[in-house]
C-alpha cells in the first residue's frame, strides 16, 4: 500500500506518469466519471484550509466517488482528546483512501502507520504539502512543456514558505535547473535546504534581495506572501513589502514566456491587474491541482480506466 | 587519582571529555544500587583528556546510546577483574526512545504513546533527524 507523505515519495517517473494521467483527464474528463465509483475519501483536516479541502473533494467527486470528513479539529474526535492514530484506525474502516492535513509536523506519517488505507498528505504544519507540488510539477510541464534547463525564481518568503522548499526539492532532481532566489534577508531560504537540495547537487544558483533586478532572467517566477507577522520591525516590513508586489510595471520587464505561478492564497503581493496577463497561470495552477490530486486518488487505489 | 578495580562490572572507556555525566544520566545509572564512578578529564594518549564511567554491576548498557553520546567510546565487560569482552560501538541508523524532538510543532510533542525515532542523516556529521518532522536532533 502506497502514502503520499513527502513528494520525494514519488519518482521523477511517477510524477510524470501522473502528469500525463491528468493531462489526460483534461481532455477526455468522461472518461474517468465512474473510475471511483463505490470509492470513498476522507477529508480530515484538523485545521481549516478551503481550497485544498474543496480540490480533494471536487477531485473525488469529479472521479464518481463520495467523500466524507471534517475539516476543523474542533468539530472531530480530537476536541475530545483522541489520537490521531485511533482516529486514522477508525476511519481506515470508514473510506478507501484518507486526505489528511493537521497542523502538527509528522502527523501524516503517524497516520500512514496506524492506517489500512492509502494515507495522502494534505499538509502538515510547515513541513510538507505535496499535492501542492504536484500541482506546480504539472503547471510547470503543462505551461512549459519541460522541467529541463529552466531558471525559476523563486519570490518572497523563501524561510517559512513550505511549497518553495517542496519545489526546490522537487525541480532539483531535472537536468539543467537553475534557481534565482529573491527574498529581504529576514527570509531567506534556509541553509539546509540550500545545502541538500541546492548546493550538494551542485545546481547554480543567484540570491538577490531585488526582483527588478533578476525578473529578466527568468522562466519561471514562484511569487509567494511576505508576511507582516516574520518580520522583527514594522519599519523592516513597510521598506521591504513593496519590492516583493508583483506589478504590470515588472511584468514589462519579464520574458514573453515567462510563467508566474502562486500557490495562493495571495494577499497583495500579485497586483490583481496582472491576472489578466496571459503569462500569470495561478487560477490555471488550482484547477491542475485537482486534476493531479484525481490522478494520485487513482494511483493509490491502484484504479485505471477501463480496469475493474 | 586512583579508583579501585572492579570485579565484575562494566567499564566505558575513551568517552569525550565532558561527555561522562550526561552519559550517566542517559543510561538511568543515577537509579542504579551498585556503586559507579564517573572520571572526569581523565588523560589519554589517544585523546588527550577523557571520562570514564565504572559500574560494578553487570547491567545492559545500551550502546545506541553510548554510541550517540560519544561514538569513540569502548564498552567493556569485566568478569573476576579481567576484561573478557571489548564492545565498540558504531553510530546507529536509528535512535528509538532515547532523545526527545525538541520541535513544538512535532506530532511526537501531543500524540499519545508514540515512539520517538530519529534517523541518522549525516554520518560524519554525526547528524540524526526527527524521523515525523525532520527537526535536527539535539540533546
Amino acid at each position: 500500500m502506497r502514502n503520499l507523505i513527502n513528494i520525494l515519495d514519488l519518482s521523477v517517473e511517477e510524477i510524470d506518469e501522473l502528469i500525463n494521467v491528468a493531462d489526460d483527464i483534461l481532455d477526455n474528463p468522461e472518461k474517468y466519471y465512474d473510475v471511483c465509483k463505490h470509492k470513498i475519501l476522507a477529508t480530515l483536516f484538523y485545521e481549516p484550509s478551503t481550497r485544498t479541502r474543496l480540490s480533494f473533494e471536487s477531485a473525488m467527486l469529479s472521479l464518481g466517488g463520495q467523500v466524507l470528513g471534517f475539516s476543523e479539529a474542533s468539530s472531530s474526535s480530537a476536541s475530545k482528546g483522541e489520537s490521531v492514530a485511533d482516529t486514522i484506525a477508525i476511519v481506515s474502516g470508514y473510506a478507501d483512501i484518507i486526505a489528511m492535513r493537521h497542523p502538527k509536523e509528522g502527523a501524516p506519517l503517524v497516520a500512514a502507520r496506524h492506517a489500512r488505507v492509502p494515507i495522502i498528505n494534505a499538509g502538515d504544519g510547515g513541513h510538507y504539502h505535496p499535492t501542492q507540488t504536484l500541482a506546480d510539477l504539472m503547471t510547470i510541464r503543462h505551461e512549459m512543456g519541460r522541467f529541463e534547463n529552466l531558471t525559476v525564481g523563486l519570490c518572497g518568503d523563501l524561510k517559512f514558505g513550505r511549497t518553495v522548499h517542496s519545489l526546490i526539492e522537487a525541480m532539483s532532481r531535472y537536468e539543467g535547473v537553475k534557481f534565482v532566489l529573491i527574498s529581504p534577508e529576514e527570509l531567506k531560504l534556509p541553509s539546509f535546504v540550500k545545502n541538500d537540495y541546492i548546493k550538494e547537487k551542485k545546481i547554480p544558483y543567484v540570491q538577490s534581495t531585488s526582483l527588478d533586478e533578476v525578473i529578466g532572467d527568468l522562466d519561471i517566477l514562484y511569487m509567494t506572501r511576505v508576511q507582516r507577522e516574520r518580520f522583527f520591525n514594522e519599519e523592516d516590513y513597510l521598506r521591504l513589502k513593496d519590492s516583493y508586489i508583483l506589478t504590470t510595471e515588472k511584468m514589462k520587464l519579464a520574458r514573453y514566456n515567462m510563467i508566474v505561478m502562486h500557490p495562493l492564497p495571495r494577499v497583495n503581493e500579485i497586483s490583481t491587474a496582472v491576472d489578466d496577463d496571459p503569462r500569470a497561470c495561478y487560477f490555471r495552477q488550482t484547477y491542475y491541482g485537482k486534476l493531479m490530486r484525481m490522478a494520485l486518488i487513482m494511483k493509490l487505489l491502484d484504479l485505471k480506466v477501463g480496469k475493474d | 587519582m586512583k579508583i579501585d578495580a572492579i570485579k565484575n562490572g562494566i567499564v566505558i572507556d575513551h568517552i569525550a571529555a565532558g561527555c561522562g555525566m550526561q552519559l550517566y544520566h542517559m543510561l538511568g545509572l543515577d537509579k542504579l544500587d551498585c556503586s559507579v564512578a564517573i572520571i572526569k578529564n581523565a588523560p589519554s594518549l589517544k585523546m588527550g583528556k577523557k571520562d570514564i564511567i565504572k559500574i560494578d554491576s553487570n547491567i545492559d548498557v545500551n550502546l545506541d546510546i553510548v554510541s550517540f553520546i560519544s561514538p569513540e567510546a569502548t564498552v567493556n565487560i569485566i568478569k573476576d577483574e579481567v576484561c573478557v569482552e571489548k564492545r565498540k560501538t558504531e553510530l546507529p541508523q536509528r535512535l528509538v526512545n532515547i532523545i526527545k524532538c525538541k520541535n513544538p510543532r512535532c506530532i511526537t510533542t501531543i500524540e499519545q504513546e508514540i515512539t520517538q525515532e530519529f534517523v541518522l542523516t549525516d554520518r560524519k556529521k554525526r547528524e540524526y533527524r526527527c524521523m515525523y518532522c525532520d527537526t535536527k536532533a539535539s540533546i
